[in-house]
């Protein structure tokens, strides 16, 4: 008996070894480990051992079940790595073939520098300011410092609703400061996105609706070196660290003193291209402290108060940002255009 | 406002080179948009005299023709043009030269013989007659003839630079002027801004007439009305005689060249060029057309026309102020003069014009006549009104300088808005509160003083040309552009603490957005504005409230002309573009104002409510645009939309439509666009949907809280169910969830099937249901039980059965 467990250690041995599949592995496990199998048969007479040979066979018995389990088990471990490294190579793809589209929609670019421009001031501590696009003249102009008379009152360049003046499309966001003064307090920190019209045709640089995002800071001892700050800091936001900004005086109803800012051309940097029409710099904000009769009007102490205000036109800065060439195409809203961004 | 820069000189003495001077103008608040340095324009041309010329061999029209150009050999050039003599001085391009045209001149053979350059026309100079009325177009620019005089009067000798020859050798400067600044339209007024700006002495002599003749004075001849005392403050005339009209000299000429006015003659050259000295535009009337010797400044008669300089007939009307004699106008004021009156060759007494008309007035008339000129382009901003006498004064100077005529004594000067002083405190220390700088009080006045204030104690005293000054933050900004903007340090303190960021609207916006992006739908931007067609067009009813638009009244065009009360043409329009393109597929949203008339708002004069629009064509379905703003809906936390079959809104498919309505009230609608409605955009299936932001944000769930998750199994039931086709999927499912017993979780639709076998009219659905038991595992039997009670309820109430 004990040879023969010997001989069937020696043959499962053997056969597993050989064995190359993970079927035929079990056949095996079968063959000698099973119910019917052949250790089990050797067991089943252990019952006409004697009672002395009866432990020695059974030990025997048990250490060759464990050697052939873990030959089955050795063996199983191998055949399986096998076989996942045949199926891995089987299952090889060519990944250059296209993606599956998933379709995710796209943000108008407007908003994107909306979004972004509107972030920044978030962090400055500002809030966002709205209003009626459909204004009255008083806050959009009389407000304003804009006196009966000035050219932008005209009819050819701004839509009236009202024969007699009294309410029109407001030409700028800034009626909504003005609405704001009069409700707030000083410390004043906003900024007033929006649509905003002026009659001028279609082309490619004009558009008779267009964005703007103006922005207000009212609180004692604000000065110009203040707009400075803040709208160097900004411009560095939106244009890198590195955006060398300048000042320029211009005029302005609302604003006294006022200027332009100018960042120094982001394509070229400085040295003139064809987007900054070879001045090396690119008009982007219009600002100034806030005029005193500004203030007064809209019930702030002008001897107490003071502040700035800037506004920049987004489809301009949009149009930067992205070379876009045609105004245009911000509102035809092509799908070829829009799934760009 | 071009600017030459020898003109300049005449006045302050500026040597910065061209790019330092506009650098440091703009700077000081005087945008520079542009500069030309004429003589990089042009290279290697000189004057030449023709030292012998003959036909060429070969060519029945060219002349072969030696040059000397100061050189020890002549050279030879052949050329085309016939009115070239022996001795004449003529322009030659040499061999690689430039033109200020742009081109440029090499070496070459005509028929044969060698040329080593080009003789010049004008119009290769970029000159014309009106520059050299003694030369001819159509032919080379004879300099000076054989031995004759040359035509700039000064000897022009071979070999000189006819850069310098022909004074093309300037600067001009051409200046964006801010229209506060009408004082600065003038060579005087920027040439304070640059004496200023570079440190400079400004020199303006004041004008001197020395040869009057005082004994026949202005009065005797004229006489000069003014109606309307509010339309010209002020009217200065003088009179000159024995006018001898020429052309105007050289010098002149190409003053008046440099700032883009053309010469015509000596009188009218004049005008022009104290308008472009002083800034004061001025014109001369021929005196023997002025009907009664008589001036009158008065509005128009009804039904009156003038025929303009420009040769025009206009129409205008009581509103314009004209100038007229006693009959009839001669002038249209400040804008144009009239035909009638205008200098020609045989004037011998002519009125110089000097006066002040009101800026909107002249802004109105000129837009309103489409002819907007140098004259009323300064007018319309406000000129001063101590500027009329100087200007005149100065014509008369100059008249005198060139020998055209001779000036009367006197002068008639209508003034019926008395001098203003205007005067306003210095406080040094305000400004530099408001500037945040340092700038030293006597670094203010040296700059007023210099820019004509005058200062007198703590007071100064605004000049009369600075009507933009009014307050100290005026003089704030004087006392800053010309310490620098760029030297005051920028500062980032912004006043005290604020808190800022987005209100839950704000930020709703964009949560709507990322949301519909997510969706597949990219966002547009359309205009606010749509014409009342566009109400037929999406065959909106006659009588429905919503075509009662704020209209506007001047529009760009009848399909830009009210503001709109509903976003569905603006969608379908994009629609329509995306389809025109050959885009195979569009889904749009975009989430902006409609406006209503008539606002409940207090202070505000309509009103403007925020909706979300969606668009869609292509591979997409009704339940497509459904499935987007459920999923708006579930961003927001809304639960339990309704959707009503809305059968009554002609812009959509009578069938395929529903309003959506969130806790109980209409807050939108979704459906496919009716077929005739689609058509008129080129459209076929296309699907729309409307919802209101305001219903969004005020149903929305301010906090989302957390449900645990279930700890025990559900068990899952698919039912399908046949019912009449008049029977809604919603009507089943909320016969099921509310005979499922206390252990039913939910109930959803997953097919709808119609066919043959299952019956005429009739439909099947699918559901999927779901029960749940919190605090142990269900039986089959407790849901067998459950399962039976709702299709018995389903039978007796809806007819319906589960389908065999």
């Amino acid at each position: 008996m004990k040879e023969q467990l010997e001989k069937i250690q020696l043959a499962a041995s053997g056969e597993i070894s050989d064995c190359q599949s993970l079927a035929d592995l079990e056949l095996l496990r079968v063959k000698y480990l099973g119910k019917k199998g052949e250790i089990t048969a050797i067991l089943k007479q252990m019952g006409g051992l004697s009672n002395e040979e009866r432990p020695v066979i059974g030990a025997l018995a048990n250490s060759v079940r464990e050697a052939i389990e873990a030959a089955l088990a050795e063996k199983r471990a191998e055949l399986s790595a096998k076989e996942l490294s045949a199926r891995l190579l089987a299952e090889e793809i060519d990944v250059t073939v296209p993606a599956k589209p998933v379709s995710i929609g796209h943000r108008h670019p407007i908003s994107t520098v909306l979004d972004e421009a509107v972030d920044i001031f978030l962090g400055m501590g500002f809030s966002v300011a709205e209003g009626p696009e459909i204004e009255y003249s008083v806050y959009d102009f009389d407000k304003l410092n804009i006196p009966w008379g000035h050219t932008v009152r005209e009819w050819s360049d701004t839509f009236y609703t009202e024969e007699d003046e009294s309410i029109h499309l407001r030409c700028q966001t800034s009626p909504v400061q003005v609405r704001y003064m009069e409700k707030h307090e000083p410390p004043i920190r906003i900024i007033s996105p929006g649509r905003v019209y002026r009659k001028d045709e279609v082309d490619a640089t004009h558009s008779p609706m267009f964005h703007q995002i103006e922005g207000l800071v009212v609180d004692k001892g604000i000065t110009l070196a203040d707009l400075k700050g803040t709208l160097a800091a900004v411009m560095k936001k939106l244009y890198g660290e590195h955006t060398l900004t300048r000042f320029r005086p211009h005029h302005f109803p609302f604003t006294e003193p006022s200027c332009e800012v100018d960042v120094q051309c982001f394509v070229c940097g400085g040295s003139g291209c064809r987007v900054c029409k070879g001045e090396g710099w690119i008009e982007l904000l219009g600002s100034g402290v806030v005029h005193p009769k500004v203030l007064a009007g809209a019930g702030i102490d002008p001897d107490v108060y003071s502040g700035f205000a800037f506004g920049m036109g987004l489809e301009r800065m949009t149009m930067l940002r992205f070379g876009i060439e045609d105004m245009r195409l911000l509102y035809e809203n092509d799908m070829r255009f829009l799934s760009q961004f | 406002m071009k600017l030459s820069n020898k003109w300049l000189n005449e006045y302050v003495k500026i040597s910065a080179l061209p790019k330092e001077f506009a650098d440091r103008m703009t700077m000081s608040g005087s945008k520079v948009e542009d500069f030309i340095d004429q003589s990089a324009q042009m290279k290697n041309v000189v004057a030449g005299r023709v030292t012998k010329i003959e036909r060429h061999p070969d060519s029945d029209h060219m002349w072969v023709t030696e040059i000397d150009v100061g050189e020890d050999e002549p050279i030879t050039i052949v050329t085309g043009a016939q009115n070239v003599s022996l001795g004449d001085t003529v322009p030659v391009a040499r061999h690689k030269s430039l033109l200020p045209t742009g081109q440029k001149i090499e070496k070459g053979k005509l028929r044969g013989i060698k040329s080593e350059g080009m003789l010049c026309s004008l119009s290769e100079l970029c000159l014309d007659t009106h520059d050299y009325p003694e030369c001819i177009e159509d032919g080379i620019m004879i300099l000076a003839g054989a031995n004759q005089s040359s035509v700039t009067g000064e000897e022009i000798l071979p070999g000189a630079d006819i850069r310098e020859a022909l004074g093309l050798d300037d600067v001009i400067t051409d200046f964006e002027i801010t229209n506060n600044r009408p004082d600065c339209l003038s060579v005087i007024g920027l040439a304070r801004e640059a004496a200023v700006t570079f440190g400079a002495q400004l020199n303006v002599p004041t004008p001197e007439i020395t040869s009057a003749d005082t004994a026949d004075a202005i009065q005797n001849h004229l006489k000069i009305t003014v109606k309307d005392a509010a339309l010209c403050p002020r009217y200065t005339a003088k009179m000159i005689k024995d006018i001898k009209i020429a052309p105007s000299p050289v010098w002149l000429r190409r003053f008046l060249r440099a700032s883009g006015v053309r010469p015509i003659n000596n009188i009218v050259d004049i005008t022009n060029l104290v308008m472009l000295e002083y800034g004061q535009p001025m014109h001369a009337f021929d005196y023997k057309c002025l009907t009664g010797g008589e001036i009158v400044v008065r509005s128009a008669a009804p039904g009156e026309t003038i025929t303009t300089l420009d040769g025009n007939v206009r129409e205008i009307t009581p509103d314009m102020l004209v100038i007229a004699d006693s009959a009839r106008p001669v002038g249209l004021a400040g804008v144009m003069g009239g035909e009638n009156s205008e200098i020609t060759e045989d004037t011998k007494y002519a009125v110089f014009e000097s006066a002040l008309f009101d800026g909107v007035s002249i802004r109105r008339a000129a837009s309103a006549l489409g002819m907007r000129t140098d004259a009323s382009s300064r007018f319309e901003k406000g000129l001063d009104i101590e500027n009329t006498l100087p200007a005149v004064e100065r014509a008369c100077e100059l008249v005198e300088l060139l020998g055209a005529g001779t000036v009367l004594g006197g002068t008639i000067d209508v003034r019926t808005q008395a001098q203003t002083v205007r005067e306003i405190a210095f406080e040094p220390e305000r400004i530099n509160a408001l500037l945040g700088t340092d700038i030293p009080a006597e670094f203010m006045r040296t700059t007023l003083t210099a820019l004509g204030f005058l200062f007198d104690g703590d007071s100064v005293r605004i000049p009369s040309w600075r009507g933009d000054v009014e307050h100290y933050s005026d003089l704030a900004e004087e006392a800053a552009r010309f310490y620098g903007y760029d030297k005051i340090t920028p500062r980032l303190y912004l006043g005290r603490e604020a808190s800022g960021g987005l209100n839950s609207r704000q930020s709703a916006e964009r949560r709507v957005s990322s949301c519909l992006r997510a969706a597949g739908y990219s966002e547009v931007y359309t205009y606010s504005f749509i014409g009342t067609e566009d109400y037929d067009k999406i065959d909106m009813p006659k009588d429905e409230p919503l075509r009662d638009s704020v209209t506007i009244l001047n529009p760009l065009g009848a399909e830009r002309a009210v503001m709109r009360t509903t976003p569905l043409p603006s969608m379908l329009e994009i629609l329509e573009n995306n389809k025109n393109a050959g885009n195979p597929e569009a889904r749009l949203f975009e989430l902006a104002r409609v406006y209503r008339k008539n606002s409940n708002i207090e202070n505000q004069p309509a009103e403007e409510t925020k909706i979300l629009t969606l668009g869609s064509y292509g591979d997409t379905d009704f339940y497509d645009v459904k499935g987007a703003i459920e999923a708006v809906l579930a961003e927001f936390g809304i639960s339990g939309a309704e959707y009503a079959a809305q059968r009554g809104f002609p812009s959509f498919h009578p069938g395929r439509c529903a309003d959506i309505i969130i806790g109980g009230k209409k807050s939108g609608i979704i459906g496919q666009t009716h077929p005739s409605v689609a058509g008129r955009y080129g459209l076929d299936d296309c699907f729309l949907a409307e919802l209101s932001f305001d219903a969004l944000i005020e149903n929305s769930l301010s906090v989302k809280t957390y449900s645990p998750l279930p700890k025990f199994p559900a068990v899952a039931r698919d039912l399908a169910i046949v019912a009449q086709h008049s029977v809604t999927a919603a009507q089943l499912r909320q016969c099921i969830l509310e005979n499922g017993g206390e252990f039913i979780v939910s109930a959803e639709l997953f097919d709808v099937y119609e066919g043959a076998n299952i019956g005429e009219g009739k439909k099947s659905a699918a559901f999927s249901l779901i029960f749940r038991a919190d605090n142990r595992t269900l039986t089959d039997g407790e849901v067998d039980a459950a399962i039976e009670k709702i299709l018995k309820t389903l039978t007796e109430k809806l007819g319906a059965h589960i389908r065999a």
